[in-house]
């Protein structure tokens, strides 16, 4: 789950992570009064979306005095920001962070994850800070440095002067880059986060070190422990198709094309969009209806799929394991029949209960292209839609 | 011959007071699986009834804890269905145990809980499979986890994947085809786990009764990669691969926590470059797993032989 750039920050705050003042803001008059009651001689006007790019874009823009904050925070609230991570269609900014500005000396990174072939945490800096990590990664790998944590006994202080050594933060502020280290690794472990990227990390002209930018991710599967992070959720930054698949525990991912996919298991509903994709066909969407899938969940996947105006047709690909494909097909018809079925329709069920999941099929009396295969019904949908 | 397990393979499930856990150990009695007990802490001492296909009825202890389980039952591998936010505690206390496998079927546990997990694990004799996975089966003896055990035939291909369905529907192409498997193990989709490919695919190379794998990879991560570089410098038995993912696009997590294109790395395309410059034949389409393998059994000369009578 991500969160917006200022409840970052104040999450970090909590940690003793530095980080400039600032205040969220959700109008042109919230903006001015937080910049009023700030006071600092500059004031920084940040669109909060949950994309990066937001500088490049006209989403953050510095302000010399209370009139600026105002003409600003007037240009951006409301403004569609297009960016590399938005899409073309791009974000409505709805939310301002309105920050003290500060004298930076020098920009750095700093970014948190978890590495899968370790299976650690690791800590990574590097004196590139301000760009896009993947780039200086791409083009300059020596220039990352990384600190593999033993969850045992966590980030310790030498491997965190380490890393402030590595990428030449001034003598006199390593101490200060080692304690928003040590901050920050808390902070990312304590809250389940999944990624914690930093950038960049700035020293001031004032003697101080701190992140300028925040970008927190969690992992999803432990916000059963952090009610205080789910209350961070912004729906507005999500799309409604794959909240309300959320709702129903059905794992839905929107995409660009125009076959609807309903199938069970991740694993087998990527492979369905690829083998959609090699016959010639765009999938509408992934769609995983889990293992234990009831006859509701598979109709409220339907109304989901169907929900999407660009569907043309619906490829149902079901391996029954748990899963019986009975079930599968009762929740098909019924979902047909509740919703009208003006759509072509293709389906292939294998697998546990598979003869009597065909018999409901075929005895419902509506227009449901049976699939031998996986690659006969995609050929099918494909073909069907064109 | 197989791997992991086999028919003298004493199992017990943790947490098997719970709705899955009994559906599965049914599932697994069912299926012949030495399925000898659980755990349940606070019911130690009571007894789950399970009514079979066949009419019969079995009854298993339930123990507090899983040392005392191993201590009474001789049981060496134990399967975990318990809700995730309990799950890497289980996983922890088998290891402590001792027990040799821990298969964990349990999905959405936190990717710091696995951390600790894998960091205990360093130096045990415990080999764990998952999370997040469909578990272990060897056709015909013994089957742990959740997967439908009729698709599968006793043979000589080992089956080794990230994705559940996916593995059924390569092992169902493979039984189609009348060519058996040795064993086929889900080592699961999250991002931190126990066994990874090259440990599995080191157990199939040491087994006399398998002569060709299948992989089963997905965008996310190295360690389809590195599984190719092992196979090319070590692996003395034909592998054939597939790629899910092909299409997914970057930086959405598609449904597995492990299955994310994050940075610009661990695409499909990647991936089926590396294992192709590593000789290894990738199925174009999920829909030819079986018919590729099919083609590199007979270009070996170990069709006949890998298929079933």
């Amino acid at each position: 789950m991500n969160i917006h750039e200022y409840q970052g920050k104040q999450v970090l705050k909590q940690y003793g992570v530095a980080v400039p003042n600032g205040k969220v803001a959700f109008t042109v008059e919230e903006a001015v009064e937080a910049a009023q009651s700030l006071g600092s001689p500059v004031t920084v006007v940040k669109a909060q979306i949950h994309a990066g790019g937001r500088g490049k874009a006209g989403g953050v823009k510095v302000a010399k005095n209370l009139d600026e904050v105002r003409a600003y925070a007037e240009e951006i609230l409301g403004k569609v920001l297009v960016t590399h991570q938005t899409g073309p269609e791009g974000k409505e900014v709805k939310r301002l962070l309105i920050e003290e500005g500060c004298d930076i000396r020098k920009e750095y990174y700093i970014g948190v994850v978890v590495d899968r072939a370790t299976g650690r945490v690791v800590m990574m800096a590097s004196e590139e800070g301000g760009t896009e990590i993947e780039e200086v990664a791409a083009a300059t790998p020596e220039k990352i440095f990384k600190e593999v944590v033993d969850p045992a006994i966590g980030l310790q202080t030498f491997q965190a002067r380490k890393l402030a050594y590595s990428i030449n933060i001034p003598n006199e502020l390593v101490g200060k880059a080692v304690q928003f280290m040590l901050a920050l690794y808390k902070a990312f472990v304590e809250k389940d986060c999944s990624i914690a990227e930093i950038n960049p990390l700035v020293v001031t002209g004032d003697g101080n070190v701190m992140a300028l930018d925040a970008k927190l991710n969690f992992d999803s599967n432990a916000l059963f422990r952090h009610k205080d992070i789910l209350e961070l959720r912004d729906l507005d930054e999500e799309d409604e198709k794959e909240i309300e698949a959320s709702k129903y525990d059905l794992s839905y991912i929107a995409l660009d094309g125009n076959i609807g996919c309903m199938v069970n298991g991740a694993g087998l509903a990527m492979a369905t969009m690829d083998i959609i994709k090699y016959y010639g066909g765009d999938p509408a969407n992934f769609l995983d209806v889990g293992g234990g899938a009831t006859t509701e969940k598979v109709t409220e996947a339907f109304k989901i799929i169907l929900s999407d105006p660009q569907v043309k047709g619906i490829f149902v690909n079901i391996f029954g394991g748990i899963m019986r494909c009975d079930v599968i097909a009762t929740g098909v018809v019924e979902a047909a029949k509740q919703l009208g079925l003006t759509r072509p329709l293709v389906v292939r069920l294998e697998g546990t209960n598979v003869d009597l999941g065909k018999q409901i099929l075929a005895e419902s009396g509506l227009n449901i292209v049976p699939a031998d295969s996986m690659a006969d019904g995609a050929q099918k949908i494909v073909s069907l839609v064109q | 011959m197989s791997i992991l397990i086999d028919k003298n393979t004493k199992v017990i499930t943790q947490g098997i007071t719970g709705k899955t856990a009994l559906f599965h150990a049914k599932g697994a009695l069912d299926y012949g699986t030495q399925m000898v007990g659980g755990t349940s802490p606070g019911k130690g001492g009571t007894e789950v009834e399970i009514t079979l296909e066949n009419g019969d009825t079995v009854k298993l202890p339930v123990y507090n804890t899983v040392e005392e389980a191993k201590a009474k039952t001789g049981a060496t591998a134990s399967v975990i269905y318990v809700p995730p936010a309990f799950a890497a505690d289980s996983i922890l206390e088998a290891i402590d145990a001792e027990m040799e496998l821990v298969i964990c079927i349990t999905e959405g546990i936190p990717v710091l809980d696995m951390v600790k997990v894998s960091r205990y694990l360093e130096g045990k004799k415990t080999r764990l499979i998952g999370p997040n996975c469909p578990g272990v089966i060897t056709p015909g003896e013994c089957k742990i986890g959740i997967m439908p055990g009729y698709i599968h035939t006793p043979g000589h291909v080992g089956v080794v994947s990230r994705s559940g369905t996916l593995t059924y529907e390569a092992v169902h192409q493979l039984t189609a085809r009348g060519i058996g498997q040795s064993s086929a193990v889900g080592i699961g989709g999250d991002p931190v786990k126990g066994m990874e490919f090259i440990d599995v695919l080191k157990l199939f190379n040491e087994d006399p009764n398998t002569k060709a794998v299948i992989m089963i990879g997905e965008i996310g991560g190295t360690a389809e990669e590195e599984a190719a570089e092992w196979i090319k410098a070590n692996m003395t038995k034909p592998v054939v691969g597939f790629i899910g993912g092909a299409t997914a696009p970057p930086g959405k997590r598609m449904g597995h926590a492990g299955a994310i294109i994050s940075g610009g790395k661990g695409t499909a395309k990647e991936k089926i470059s590396v294992l192709e410059a590593c000789g290894i034949k990738v199925a174009p389409t999920p829909a030819e797993m079986g018919s590729t393998l099919v083609s590199v059994l007979e270009e070996k000369g170990l069709l006949e032989s890998c298929t079933t009578h």
